[in-house]
Protein backbone atom coordinates (compact mmCIF):
# COMPACT_ATOMS: atom_id res chain seq x y z
CA UNK A 1 0.00 0.00 0.00
CA UNK A 2 1.05 3.25 -0.35
CA UNK A 3 1.86 5.78 1.78
CA UNK A 4 1.42 9.32 1.89
CA UNK A 5 2.23 12.18 4.74
CA UNK A 6 0.02 14.43 5.78
CA UNK A 7 1.88 17.27 7.09
CA UNK A 8 -0.55 20.16 8.38
CA UNK A 9 -0.38 21.95 12.15
CA UNK A 10 -4.06 21.85 11.87
CA UNK A 11 -5.39 18.65 13.39
CA UNK A 12 -9.07 18.80 11.90
CA UNK A 13 -7.20 18.91 8.33
CA UNK A 14 -5.25 16.28 9.38
CA UNK A 15 -8.24 14.63 10.24
CA UNK A 16 -10.05 15.49 6.95
CA UNK A 17 -7.24 14.51 4.70
CA UNK A 18 -6.61 11.38 6.22
CA UNK A 19 -10.18 10.35 5.80
CA UNK A 20 -9.67 11.41 2.15
CA UNK A 21 -6.71 9.61 1.63
CA UNK A 22 -7.58 6.32 3.38
CA UNK A 23 -10.64 5.96 0.53
CA UNK A 24 -7.96 6.73 -1.84
CA UNK A 25 -6.28 3.32 -0.74
CA UNK A 26 -2.96 5.54 1.11
CA UNK A 27 -1.96 4.40 4.43
CA UNK A 28 -1.52 7.79 5.83
CA UNK A 29 1.22 9.33 8.28
CA UNK A 30 0.71 12.41 9.94
CA UNK A 31 3.16 15.37 10.89
CA UNK A 32 2.60 18.60 12.65
CA UNK A 33 5.01 20.62 11.04
CA UNK A 34 7.61 20.40 7.86
CA UNK A 35 10.54 19.61 11.15
CA UNK A 36 8.44 16.41 12.19
CA UNK A 37 8.07 15.93 8.44
CA UNK A 38 11.67 15.93 7.71
CA UNK A 39 11.92 13.43 10.59
CA UNK A 40 9.47 11.32 9.27
CA UNK A 41 10.89 11.08 6.22
CA UNK A 42 14.40 10.49 7.11
CA UNK A 43 13.17 7.43 8.98
CA UNK A 44 11.14 6.28 6.38
CA UNK A 45 10.73 8.04 2.75
CA UNK A 46 6.81 8.21 1.75
CA UNK A 47 5.42 7.67 -1.56
CA UNK A 48 3.65 11.09 -1.71
CA UNK A 49 3.97 14.40 0.63
CA UNK A 50 0.40 16.46 1.32
CA UNK A 51 2.06 19.65 2.09
CA UNK A 52 0.70 22.53 4.11
CA UNK A 53 2.29 25.90 3.64
CA UNK A 54 2.19 28.01 6.87
CA UNK A 55 3.02 25.91 10.12
CA UNK A 56 5.22 26.59 12.94
CA UNK A 57 8.63 25.50 13.51
CA UNK A 58 9.82 24.68 9.83
CA UNK A 59 6.91 25.86 7.09
CA UNK A 60 6.14 23.87 4.12
CA UNK A 61 8.32 25.57 1.47
CA UNK A 62 11.72 25.12 3.94
CA UNK A 63 10.49 21.25 4.43
CA UNK A 64 10.42 20.98 0.77
CA UNK A 65 13.29 22.48 -0.17
CA UNK A 66 15.46 20.61 2.71
CA UNK A 67 13.65 17.51 1.61
CA UNK A 68 14.21 17.65 -2.31
CA UNK A 69 18.59 17.39 -0.68
CA UNK A 70 17.76 14.36 1.36
CA UNK A 71 18.89 10.98 -0.18
CA UNK A 72 15.77 9.44 -1.51
CA UNK A 73 14.31 12.89 -1.43
CA UNK A 74 13.34 13.52 -4.69
CA UNK A 75 11.24 10.68 -5.03
CA UNK A 76 8.26 11.48 -3.03
CA UNK A 77 5.59 13.24 -5.03
CA UNK A 78 4.80 16.59 -3.14
CA UNK A 79 1.37 18.28 -3.41
CA UNK A 80 0.87 21.92 -1.66
CA UNK A 81 -2.74 22.17 0.44
CA UNK A 82 -2.42 25.22 1.44
CA UNK A 83 -4.59 29.53 1.82
CA UNK A 84 -1.78 30.56 -0.49
CA UNK A 85 -3.55 30.92 -3.17
CA UNK A 86 -1.85 33.55 -5.57
CA UNK A 87 0.37 32.84 -8.67
CA UNK A 88 3.59 33.91 -7.56
CA UNK A 89 3.21 31.87 -4.37
CA UNK A 90 2.45 29.02 -6.68
CA UNK A 91 5.04 29.08 -9.23
CA UNK A 92 7.75 29.70 -6.32
CA UNK A 93 6.20 25.94 -4.81
CA UNK A 94 6.44 24.50 -8.31
CA UNK A 95 9.92 25.90 -8.62
CA UNK A 96 11.02 24.57 -5.45
CA UNK A 97 9.92 20.74 -6.74
CA UNK A 98 6.42 20.63 -5.88
CA UNK A 99 4.35 17.98 -8.16
CA UNK A 100 0.51 19.74 -7.51
CA UNK A 101 -0.87 21.98 -5.68
CA UNK A 102 -4.27 22.72 -3.98
CA UNK A 103 -5.76 25.80 -2.67
CA UNK A 104 -8.04 25.20 0.37
CA UNK A 105 -10.88 24.78 1.30
CA UNK A 106 -10.33 20.99 -0.62
CA UNK A 107 -12.95 17.89 -1.04
CA UNK A 108 -11.97 14.44 -1.84
CA UNK A 109 -13.42 15.18 -5.46
CA UNK A 110 -9.89 17.89 -5.82
CA UNK A 111 -7.65 16.13 -3.75
CA UNK A 112 -9.07 12.58 -6.23
CA UNK A 113 -8.35 15.02 -9.36
CA UNK A 114 -4.65 16.59 -8.60
CA UNK A 115 -3.50 13.31 -7.19
CA UNK A 116 -4.59 12.06 -10.28
CA UNK A 117 -2.22 14.91 -12.17
CA UNK A 118 0.23 14.21 -10.12
CA UNK A 119 0.14 10.56 -11.47
CA UNK A 120 -1.08 8.85 -7.95
CA UNK A 121 -4.23 7.96 -9.47
CA UNK B 1 -43.30 18.09 -5.93
CA UNK B 2 -46.66 16.71 -7.32
CA UNK B 3 -45.60 13.36 -9.12
CA UNK B 4 -47.92 15.08 -12.40
CA UNK B 5 -45.94 18.20 -12.18
CA UNK B 6 -42.48 16.09 -11.78
CA UNK B 7 -43.87 14.10 -15.38
CA UNK B 8 -44.84 17.45 -16.73
CA UNK B 9 -41.16 18.81 -16.98
CA UNK B 10 -40.27 15.34 -18.40
CA UNK B 11 -42.31 15.64 -20.87
CA UNK B 12 -40.92 18.72 -21.73
CA UNK B 13 -37.56 18.69 -21.73
CA UNK B 14 -38.07 15.19 -23.80
CA UNK B 15 -39.96 17.05 -26.63
CA UNK B 16 -37.67 20.27 -26.41
CA UNK B 17 -34.27 18.92 -26.10
CA UNK B 18 -34.43 15.08 -26.19
CA UNK B 19 -33.08 15.04 -22.54
CA UNK B 20 -34.33 12.28 -20.48
CA UNK B 21 -35.40 13.70 -17.07
CA UNK B 22 -36.00 10.70 -14.63
CA UNK B 23 -39.22 12.25 -12.98
CA UNK B 24 -38.72 9.95 -9.93
CA UNK B 25 -35.87 12.53 -8.43
CA UNK B 26 -37.37 14.94 -7.37
CA UNK B 27 -34.10 16.33 -5.40
CA UNK B 28 -32.65 16.83 -8.85
CA UNK B 29 -36.06 18.80 -9.61
CA UNK B 30 -36.53 20.83 -6.91
CA UNK B 31 -32.24 21.91 -7.21
CA UNK B 32 -32.71 23.30 -10.60
CA UNK B 33 -35.74 24.61 -10.86
CA UNK B 34 -35.69 26.61 -7.84
CA UNK B 35 -33.57 29.05 -8.86
CA UNK B 36 -35.82 29.22 -11.86
CA UNK B 37 -39.00 29.98 -9.92
CA UNK B 38 -37.27 32.72 -7.99
CA UNK B 39 -35.37 33.94 -11.01
CA UNK B 40 -39.02 34.11 -12.98
CA UNK B 41 -40.79 35.65 -9.95
CA UNK B 42 -43.07 32.68 -8.61
CA UNK B 43 -42.99 31.74 -5.21
CA UNK B 44 -42.22 28.02 -5.36
CA UNK B 45 -41.84 25.27 -8.11
CA UNK B 46 -45.78 24.85 -8.04
CA UNK B 47 -46.74 28.33 -9.26
CA UNK B 48 -43.98 27.61 -11.98
CA UNK B 49 -45.49 24.67 -13.18
CA UNK B 50 -48.88 26.04 -12.90
CA UNK B 51 -47.73 28.72 -15.36
CA UNK B 52 -46.27 26.30 -17.73
CA UNK B 53 -49.35 24.35 -17.89
CA UNK B 54 -51.52 27.88 -18.48
CA UNK B 55 -49.03 30.10 -19.93
CA UNK B 56 -47.51 27.84 -22.62
CA UNK B 57 -45.00 30.64 -22.79
CA UNK B 58 -42.29 29.45 -25.09
CA UNK B 59 -39.28 31.59 -23.13
CA UNK B 60 -40.48 29.89 -19.97
CA UNK B 61 -40.45 26.72 -20.62
CA UNK B 62 -37.08 27.22 -22.45
CA UNK B 63 -35.90 28.54 -19.47
CA UNK B 64 -36.80 25.28 -17.51
CA UNK B 65 -35.50 23.14 -20.37
CA UNK B 66 -32.26 24.20 -19.97
CA UNK B 67 -32.40 24.14 -16.32
CA UNK B 68 -32.73 21.11 -16.59
CA UNK B 69 -29.96 19.70 -18.60
CA UNK B 70 -26.63 18.42 -16.96
CA UNK B 71 -24.22 20.27 -15.89
CA UNK B 72 -21.56 18.14 -14.72
CA UNK B 73 -18.46 19.02 -16.20
CA UNK B 74 -14.44 19.59 -15.53
CA UNK B 75 -11.60 20.80 -17.63
CA UNK B 76 -9.58 17.73 -19.38
CA UNK B 77 -12.89 15.66 -18.28
CA UNK B 78 -12.34 12.26 -20.54
CA UNK B 79 -8.37 12.74 -20.69
CA UNK B 80 -8.00 9.34 -23.21
CA UNK B 81 -10.33 11.74 -25.71
CA UNK B 82 -7.36 14.63 -24.90
CA UNK B 83 -5.18 12.41 -25.77
CA UNK B 84 -6.16 10.73 -28.33
CA UNK B 85 -7.02 14.25 -30.37
CA UNK B 86 -3.56 15.16 -29.19
CA UNK B 87 -1.62 11.67 -30.58
CA UNK B 88 -3.28 10.52 -33.04
CA UNK B 89 -6.32 12.80 -34.42
CA UNK B 90 -4.22 15.99 -34.86
CA UNK B 91 -1.47 14.61 -35.87
CA UNK B 92 -3.48 13.05 -38.81
CA UNK B 93 -5.17 15.90 -40.07
CA UNK B 94 -2.61 18.11 -39.73
CA UNK B 95 -0.17 15.49 -42.14
CA UNK B 96 -0.40 17.70 -45.62
CA UNK B 97 -2.99 20.27 -44.36
CA UNK B 98 -2.44 23.65 -46.17
CA UNK B 99 -4.24 26.48 -45.76
CA UNK B 100 -7.45 25.36 -44.83
CA UNK B 101 -8.26 25.82 -40.63
CA UNK B 102 -8.78 22.58 -38.72
CA UNK B 103 -12.54 23.19 -37.64
CA UNK B 104 -13.05 21.81 -34.20
CA UNK B 105 -16.56 21.77 -32.24
CA UNK B 106 -17.89 21.65 -28.72
CA UNK B 107 -21.13 20.64 -29.59
CA UNK B 108 -22.80 20.60 -25.73
CA UNK B 109 -19.89 23.29 -24.30
CA UNK B 110 -21.98 24.01 -21.03
CA UNK B 111 -19.96 26.66 -19.19
CA UNK B 112 -16.85 26.13 -21.41
CA UNK B 113 -14.45 24.12 -19.69
CA UNK B 114 -14.12 21.65 -22.71
CA UNK B 115 -13.52 24.48 -25.40
CA UNK B 116 -10.80 25.67 -23.17
CA UNK B 117 -9.64 22.55 -22.61
CA UNK B 118 -8.92 22.51 -26.06
CA UNK B 119 -7.52 25.94 -26.48
CA UNK B 120 -5.41 25.33 -23.92
CA UNK B 121 -3.93 22.29 -25.51
CA UNK B 122 -3.51 23.50 -29.26
CA UNK B 123 -2.26 26.37 -27.63
CA UNK B 124 0.37 24.49 -25.89
CA UNK B 125 0.75 22.21 -29.21
CA UNK B 126 1.28 25.06 -30.97
CA UNK B 127 5.19 24.70 -31.69
CA UNK B 128 4.62 20.91 -33.16
CA UNK B 129 2.25 22.22 -35.66
CA UNK B 130 3.57 25.36 -36.96
CA UNK B 131 1.54 25.34 -40.25
CA UNK B 132 -1.87 23.92 -38.64
CA UNK B 133 -4.75 26.63 -38.47
CA UNK B 134 -7.28 25.84 -35.98
CA UNK B 135 -10.92 27.31 -35.70
CA UNK B 136 -12.84 26.55 -32.05
CA UNK B 137 -16.25 26.57 -32.22
CA UNK B 138 -18.37 25.59 -28.94
CA UNK B 139 -22.53 25.83 -28.48
CA UNK B 140 -24.53 24.79 -26.34
CA UNK B 141 -28.39 24.76 -25.62
CA UNK B 142 -28.29 26.50 -22.44
CA UNK B 143 -28.24 30.74 -23.05
CA UNK B 144 -26.73 30.64 -18.97
CA UNK B 145 -24.65 28.24 -19.60
CA UNK B 146 -22.79 30.47 -22.75
CA UNK B 147 -23.13 33.65 -20.77
CA UNK B 148 -20.62 31.88 -18.05
CA UNK B 149 -18.54 30.22 -20.78
CA UNK B 150 -17.64 33.41 -22.53
CA UNK B 151 -16.65 35.17 -19.68
CA UNK B 152 -13.85 32.47 -18.70
CA UNK B 153 -14.31 33.12 -15.10
CA UNK B 154 -13.95 30.14 -12.93
CA UNK B 155 -14.34 29.62 -9.40
CA UNK B 156 -11.33 28.39 -7.27
CA UNK B 157 -13.00 24.95 -6.96
CA UNK B 158 -13.67 24.75 -10.68
CA UNK B 159 -10.20 25.52 -11.55
CA UNK B 160 -9.50 22.55 -9.45
CA UNK B 161 -11.28 20.03 -11.42
CA UNK B 162 -9.16 18.56 -13.87
CA UNK B 163 -6.59 21.30 -14.62
CA UNK B 164 -2.89 20.69 -13.72
CA UNK B 165 -1.93 23.05 -11.60
CA UNK B 166 1.29 24.17 -14.17
CA UNK B 167 -2.15 24.70 -17.09
CA UNK B 168 -3.35 27.02 -14.07
CA UNK B 169 -0.65 29.41 -13.55
CA UNK B 170 0.28 29.22 -17.27
CA UNK B 171 -3.08 29.95 -19.11
CA UNK B 172 -5.26 31.59 -16.07
CA UNK B 173 -4.50 35.16 -14.25
CA UNK B 174 -6.39 35.83 -10.75
CA UNK B 175 -9.04 38.58 -10.36
CA UNK B 176 -9.58 38.63 -7.21
CA UNK B 177 -11.54 35.21 -5.87
CA UNK B 178 -11.85 34.04 -9.27
CA UNK B 179 -9.68 33.06 -12.06
CA UNK B 180 -9.30 34.51 -15.67
CA UNK B 181 -8.49 32.62 -18.89
CA UNK B 182 -6.21 34.50 -20.91
CA UNK B 183 -8.41 36.11 -23.60
CA UNK B 184 -5.76 35.57 -25.97
CA UNK B 185 -6.99 31.83 -25.43
CA UNK B 186 -10.68 33.13 -25.70
CA UNK B 187 -10.78 35.72 -28.31
CA UNK B 188 -10.65 33.17 -31.38
CA UNK B 189 -13.46 30.71 -30.11
CA UNK B 190 -17.18 31.13 -31.98
CA UNK B 191 -20.36 30.51 -29.80
CA UNK B 192 -23.76 30.13 -30.74
CA UNK B 193 -26.86 28.51 -28.83
CA UNK B 194 -27.86 24.99 -30.64
CA UNK B 195 -29.72 22.30 -30.02
CA UNK B 196 -28.85 19.13 -31.11
CA UNK B 197 -31.60 17.84 -31.54
CA UNK B 198 -33.10 20.62 -34.16
CA UNK B 199 -32.72 20.96 -37.51
CA UNK B 200 -28.73 21.27 -37.74
CA UNK B 201 -28.65 21.14 -41.96
CA UNK B 202 -26.47 24.46 -41.63
CA UNK B 203 -24.17 23.26 -39.45
CA UNK B 204 -21.24 21.38 -41.51
CA UNK B 205 -17.74 21.29 -42.34
CA UNK B 206 -15.82 19.94 -39.06
CA UNK B 207 -12.71 18.23 -38.90
CA UNK B 208 -13.24 17.08 -34.98
CA UNK B 209 -16.78 16.79 -32.79
CA UNK B 210 -16.16 16.70 -29.12
CA UNK B 211 -19.29 15.84 -27.65
CA UNK B 212 -19.14 13.25 -25.00
CA UNK B 213 -21.66 13.02 -22.37
CA UNK B 214 -24.40 13.95 -24.42
CA UNK B 215 -26.17 11.38 -25.95
CA UNK B 216 -26.21 9.01 -22.27
CA UNK B 217 -28.37 11.61 -21.07
CA UNK B 218 -30.76 11.60 -23.81
CA UNK B 219 -34.11 9.09 -25.14
CA UNK B 220 -33.95 7.03 -27.81
CA UNK B 221 -35.19 8.83 -30.59
CA UNK B 222 -33.19 12.04 -30.18
CA UNK B 223 -29.83 9.99 -29.11
CA UNK B 224 -30.21 9.18 -32.95
CA UNK B 225 -30.93 12.34 -34.29
CA UNK B 226 -27.64 13.60 -32.50
CA UNK B 227 -25.58 11.12 -33.82
CA UNK B 228 -27.26 11.79 -37.58
CA UNK B 229 -26.45 15.69 -36.97
CA UNK B 230 -22.79 15.23 -36.03
CA UNK B 231 -22.47 12.83 -38.66
CA UNK B 232 -23.42 14.97 -41.05
CA UNK B 233 -21.61 17.81 -39.95
CA UNK B 234 -17.95 16.12 -40.01
CA UNK B 235 -15.65 16.65 -43.03
CA UNK B 236 -14.50 13.52 -44.61
CA UNK B 237 -11.46 12.17 -42.70
CA UNK B 238 -12.70 14.19 -39.27
CA UNK B 239 -13.93 12.41 -36.08
CA UNK B 240 -16.50 12.47 -33.60
CA UNK B 241 -15.83 12.08 -30.17
CA UNK B 242 -17.88 10.31 -27.26
CA UNK B 243 -17.36 9.21 -23.77
CA UNK B 244 -16.80 5.41 -22.65
CA UNK B 245 -19.97 3.54 -23.08
CA UNK B 246 -21.62 5.88 -25.67
CA UNK B 247 -21.95 4.05 -29.07
CA UNK B 248 -23.74 5.98 -32.26
CA UNK B 249 -23.00 3.29 -33.81
CA UNK B 250 -26.23 1.54 -32.75
CA UNK B 251 -27.95 4.94 -33.66
CA UNK B 252 -26.62 6.09 -36.87
CA UNK B 253 -24.63 3.86 -39.64
CA UNK B 254 -23.08 7.18 -40.68
CA UNK B 255 -20.84 6.38 -38.01
CA UNK B 256 -18.22 3.90 -37.70
CA UNK B 257 -15.81 3.04 -34.86
CA UNK B 258 -12.05 5.18 -35.36
CA UNK B 259 -9.04 5.16 -33.69
CA UNK B 260 -9.83 4.30 -30.33
CA UNK B 261 -12.36 3.83 -27.98
CA UNK B 262 -14.77 6.89 -27.81
CA UNK B 263 -13.65 8.18 -31.50
CA UNK B 264 -15.64 7.75 -34.38
CA UNK B 265 -15.48 8.61 -37.94
CA UNK B 266 -18.00 9.23 -40.66
CA UNK B 267 -19.22 6.49 -42.55
CA UNK B 268 -21.84 8.11 -45.02
CA UNK B 269 -22.50 5.96 -48.23
CA UNK B 270 -22.01 8.06 -51.62
CA UNK B 271 -26.17 8.53 -52.08
CA UNK B 272 -26.57 10.17 -48.63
Amino acid sequence: MRTCLVVDDSRVIRKVARRILEDLGFDVAEAADGAEALAWCRTCMPDVVLLDWNMPVMNGLEFLRRLRKEPGGEAPKVVFCTVENEIPAIREALESGADEYIMKPFDSEIVASKFAEAGLA
Amino acid sequence: MKPEDRELIAQLCAARSGQRVDPAKDYVLETRLSPVARREGFDNIGDLVAALRTRREDRLIWAVVEAMAPNETAFFRDRELFDRFEHEILPALAKGRTGQPIRIWSAACGSGQEVYSLAMLLDELADRFPEARFELFASDLSERALEKAQSGLYTQFEVQRGLPIRRLVRHFEKAGETWELSPRLRQDIRWRRLNLVSDLSRVRGFDVIFCPHVIECMIEPARARVAENLAAALNPGGAVLFAAGEDPTLLSEALKPGVGAGVFTGHRRAAA
